[in-house]
């Protein structure tokens, strides 16, 4: 718990109404969009100003408790779970668009604007921000950037770290720093701005993010086509590649899901079908035509039993809408779903999607695939029930093997949820070490007492823990007891 | 039932699709305002590890049961029953019952009594009592002065006194329906009861309005009381068998939304459970009525812009916004405009504008904010919450703007349409 002292202290520097302490607050900042995970914060701490969140951070590392930044709570790796000692850090509320620069393209934002929001306003002056993660309805771009987003549009236009041109960011020293700016070119120094995106909050806190834009594509055209198995959907995905065709989304979902979505959509989707891929075209109007007849060629060709092209642009939306619910709507078949994405390079798409369905017939559970077919990031969901312990338990081997299969096949165990602290037992075994240590080292120097999320991707104590070492014969007695230095401190 | 059931509560996974439709969420920006922090808060209590808090209470009472979170859920949450259910777990807990609960059940049931306290208020209104009233309030207590200020005209007569309890449409009635009159419509509303029945009439229905039906007993079942609204289904569904009516039309969609929900209510009810499921089966809103069995299209027209805004309990609770929606577009053709947010609430909610005035007048404004965008001058709205809502708040920034169920708009445009006729042949 934090002290007495700790919480006057910040009582004083925030203002009573903004920090939260009550039963009802500690609780309903307890979880985010991960499932099973979660610990009860001792403060909710809500900044008005970066001055405040930067004496924050020195209060931390004079006191010694953690922070824990937290946008919409719609992570689903755990990363702004709260743990032991610690306060959430609640940017939420920092949700204005403070400047979209139209001369060169680009936005200036606070970290708490909801991506879908900002996607609307954009469009709306005929701009446009591509990376479209599933919760886009609800999450910020603050968690975007600190997750690295990436989203149904991964394929053609990339995930968030492409668009991101610079930030304002308070380290856990309590220092402000600033990266980046409006050039397409920058070179000076170290590429920072890179190692904090994807930092899952562990790094630095973003008070500001620089945003990059494209023009609005200027048409659209969305089809669904259905096929009896997997396979044939898979088969396309690979001659829609060969054929040098980059459709803006390429999704795939199996059976179960199929049902699930049908059932909360109401669409009119083929509850027997084996899949069905969901594809995008968009760009210049000729040249989306002629892609999608192309699609079109390539669909039947490769077994999808029916087609169909939608109508306009709103049934197009309904049937993206229809795909980002996939997640939650999986629900239905059973209350918790354990969402994972187990990445592998594209051409690996069907050996990944027949392991997983081994696996799971395997440990006698249940899965549901869906996913980016098109850039090879799979959402593999389990779905099970909390309460029932055991099948939990097979579930989670299950994903063991499963994670395990993704990196063999020179893939990854997370496309663009983070590591957080749902996978962080996955990470450190599955990644060679001088990556894991030379991510340890750079913790270490830049957040030296662990004070802003600590735990989440990698564990590491803080450096300074009692006295400094002080003579030679002291630091030989240490340096002879470590057997892997990179488990200790230095 | 003195728990909140478990299965209902696992069914939400925390995703949190539900906090950009949450309204109250949307105020405060606080999580335990949100359809989510709700569920978790209420696991909690179940679990032992929250009291029946004070600010457990508060946040029950300050969710409007709009159930956009529902529309909005993937994982189909049945957040309506979760929240009502907390609001009984709380009255079960209480010492003694909430004055709001009392009210519910003693006044706003039983027919004699509303009528008796509709009466008064009728007199009060009409002698120079009101403005008396207001004046004082005015000077002294300003959030009473508005409270009591927002107090709806009592209709003339009430409604089920007066219309026919049988309405022929002339030769070969396509069939048979009855009618709803509902408490608060019949004596707040009762020219819109008389408008449903004019307009099914109009379109070849014999419409039937039994005598002995009861309130529906939504308004208790959604604050708190879980047993008054089981006796009031028992005597709707007896009510109603007796009229062999194909439909049942309700016009007020917080009543569509319940009795729609008879099934489940008398779910374990040896005498009526099967009977209520055939109950519901049959309820229809008015507007997704029309629309399903046809209608005829008036030629008339309003000569006003017209928006559709959609009331919670028909787009959330029933699932029914392309129905009305395409009504009224069709109904106004070229005067139909877009509203913006037109499925947010309005911030009536059933009495939550009067046991929460405060919050439900932001609601309101935003609303309002959003009718002023469209430039609408004539709001239509399936349920008569939300009609006393906007008036007021169109009356408040003092708008000359109209506000009206689609049952009213078709009978004027109907009936404008036989003066056009009456006019054109004279």
């Amino acid at each position: 718990m934090i002290t007495e002292k700790v919480k006057r202290e910040l009582v004083r520097m925030f203002g009573r109404g903004n920090i939260l302490d009550s039963d009802e607050d500690r609780i309903s900042y307890s979880y985010d969009g991960t499932p099973i995970l979660g610990s009860l914060p001792d403060a909710v701490v809500i900044p008005s100003s970066v001055d405040q969140v930067s004496k924050l951070m020195v209060l931390a590392n004079e006191e010694k408790f953690s922070v824990v930044p937290r946008g919409s709570g719609s992570g689903l790796s755990g990363g702004s779970i709260p743990g032991e000692n610690s306060v959430v850090l609640l940017m939420s509320k920092w949700n204005n668009v403070l400047e979209i620069d139209k001369n060169n393209l680009t936005a200036w934002v606070e970290p708490g604007v909801v991506t879908g929001k900002f996607q609307s306003l954009v469009e709306s002056q005929g701009l446009f921000y591509p990376p479209d993660p599933g919760s886009s309805q609800i999450c910020t771009l603050g968690g975007n950037v600190a997750e690295n987003s990436g989203g149904l549009r991964g394929l053609k236009y990339g995930v968030t770290k492409n668009y991101v041109l610079g930030l304002e960011v308070v380290m856990p020293n309590g220092d402000v720093m600033r990266v980046g700016g409006k050039n397409m070119k920058d070179v000076a120094g170290y590429n920072l701005k890179d190692v904090l995106i994807g930092s899952e909050g562990t790094l630095g806190i973003f008070t500001r993010i620089l945003l990059k834009l494209i023009p609005l594509p200027k048409t659209g055209r969305t089809l669904l086509a259905f096929y009896d198995s997997i396979a044939g959907a898979a088969a396309t995905v690979s001659e829609i590649t060969a054929a040098r065709i980059v459709p803006a989304m390429l999704e795939f979902l199996d059976n179960p899901t199929i049902r699930a979505v049908e059932s909360f959509a109401r669409l009119g989707l083929d509850n027997n079908a084996g899949a069905v891929l969901l594809v995008e075209v968009d760009g210049a109007g000729p040249v989306v035509e002629e892609d999608l007849a192309a699609i079109e060629t390539v669909c039947k060709k490769s077994g999808a039993t029916s087609l169909r092209v939608a109508a306009d642009e709103n049934e197009g939306m309904k049937l993206k809408a229809a795909r980002r619910s996939a997640f939650a709507a999986l629900a239905r078949v059973r209350p918790t779903t354990i969402l994972e994405d187990a990445t592998v390079p594209r051409s690996e798409l069907t050996t990944m999607v027949d392991f997983i369905n081994h696996t799971a017939e395997k440990h006698d559970i249940q899965i549901g695939t869906f996913g980016h077919a098109g850039d090879g990031n799979l959402h593999p969901t389990g779905l099970t029930d909390e309460r029932d312990r055991a099948e939990l338990e097979r579930t989670e081997e299950a994903f063991g093997e499963i994670f395990g299969k993704a990196v063999e096949l020179g893939g990854t165990i997370t496309g663009e949820h983070g590591v957080g602290l749902a996978k962080k037992k996955f990470f450190e075994s599955l990644y060679n070490t001088p990556f894991i240590n030379m991510m340890k080292t750079t913790k270490q120097m830049i957040d030296p007492n662990c004070v802003l999320n600590p735990g989440k991707i990698i564990s590491v104590s803080p450096r300074c823990e009692g006295a400094l070492p002080r003579s030679r014969e002291q630091i030989d007695r240490i340096l002879s007891k470590m057997e892997n230095p990179s488990e200790a401190y230095f | 039932m003195n728990h909140i059931s478990d299965d209902l509560l696992t069914q939400c996974m925390h995703c949190g699709l539900c906090l950009s439709v949450c309204p109250t969420y949307a105020l405060t920006g606080l999580e335990k305002s949100s359809p989510r922090g709700r569920i978790r808060l209420m696991k909690s209590v179940m679990e032992g590890k929250l009291p029946v808090s004070d600010v457990f209470v508060d946040e029950m009472e300050f969710c409007l049961d709009c159930q956009a979170c529902e529309t909005a859920c993937p994982a189909g949450v049945r957040y309506g029953e979760l929240v009502e259910s907390a609001r009984i777990f709380i009255e079960k807990n209480r010492e003694r019952t909430s004055l709001k609960v009392f009210i519910l059940k003693n006044v706003v049931v039983k027919r004699n009594v509303l009528h008796f306290m509709a009466r008064l208020v009728r007199i009060y209104q009409a002698s120079g009592m009101e403005r008396a009233t207001l004046a004082i309030l005015g000077a002294f207590h300003n959030r009473l002065y508005k409270l009591v200020k927002q107090l709806p005209r009592i209709s003339d007569s009430f409604s089920i006194n007066t219309i026919p309890t049988v309405s022929e449409p002339g030769d070969n009635p396509r069939g048979t329906v009855a009618v709803l009159t509902g408490c608060v419509m019949d004596v707040f509303f009762a020219d819109i009861n008389r408008d449903t029945v004019d307009v099914l009439k109009e379109n070849g229905w014999k419409v039937v309005v039994p005598k002995d039906q009861v309130c529906c007993g939504s308004l208790n079942a959604h604050n708190g009381d879980g047993e008054t609204p089981k006796t009031l289904a028992r005597k709707n569904i007896e009510a109603f068998e007796k009229t062999n009516a194909d439909y049942y039309v309700i016009n007020s969609a917080g009543c569509g939304a319940f009795m729609k929900q008879y099934g489940e209510v008398l779910a374990g009810d040896r005498d009526f459970s099967e009977r209520a499921k055939k109950f519901a089966a049959k309820v229809r809103d008015f507007s997704e009525f029309l629309f399903q069995t046809g209608y005829r299209k008036p030629t008339a027209h309003l000569g006003k812009p017209t928006v559709y805004h959609e009331a919670c309990h028909l787009v959330h609770a029933q699932r029914v916004s392309i129905e009305p929606g395409a009504l009224v577009k069709d109904a106004v053709g070229k005067d139909f405009r877009k509203l913006n947010e037109a499925t947010w609430c309005c911030g009536s909610a059933g009495i939550y504008n009067v046991v929460r005035y405060d919050d439900a007048l932001k609601l309101l404004k935003r609303k309002m904010e959003n009718i002023k965008e469209s430039g609408a001058g004539i709001v239509v709205t399936g349920n008569p919450g939300c009609v006393l809502q906007i008036r007021s708040g169109a009356l408040d920034e003092g708008l000359n703007i109209e506000v009206t169920h689609p049952a009213t708009m078709l009978n004027r445009l109907y009936k404008s349409e036989n003066k056009d006729r009456d006019g054109g042949a004279s």
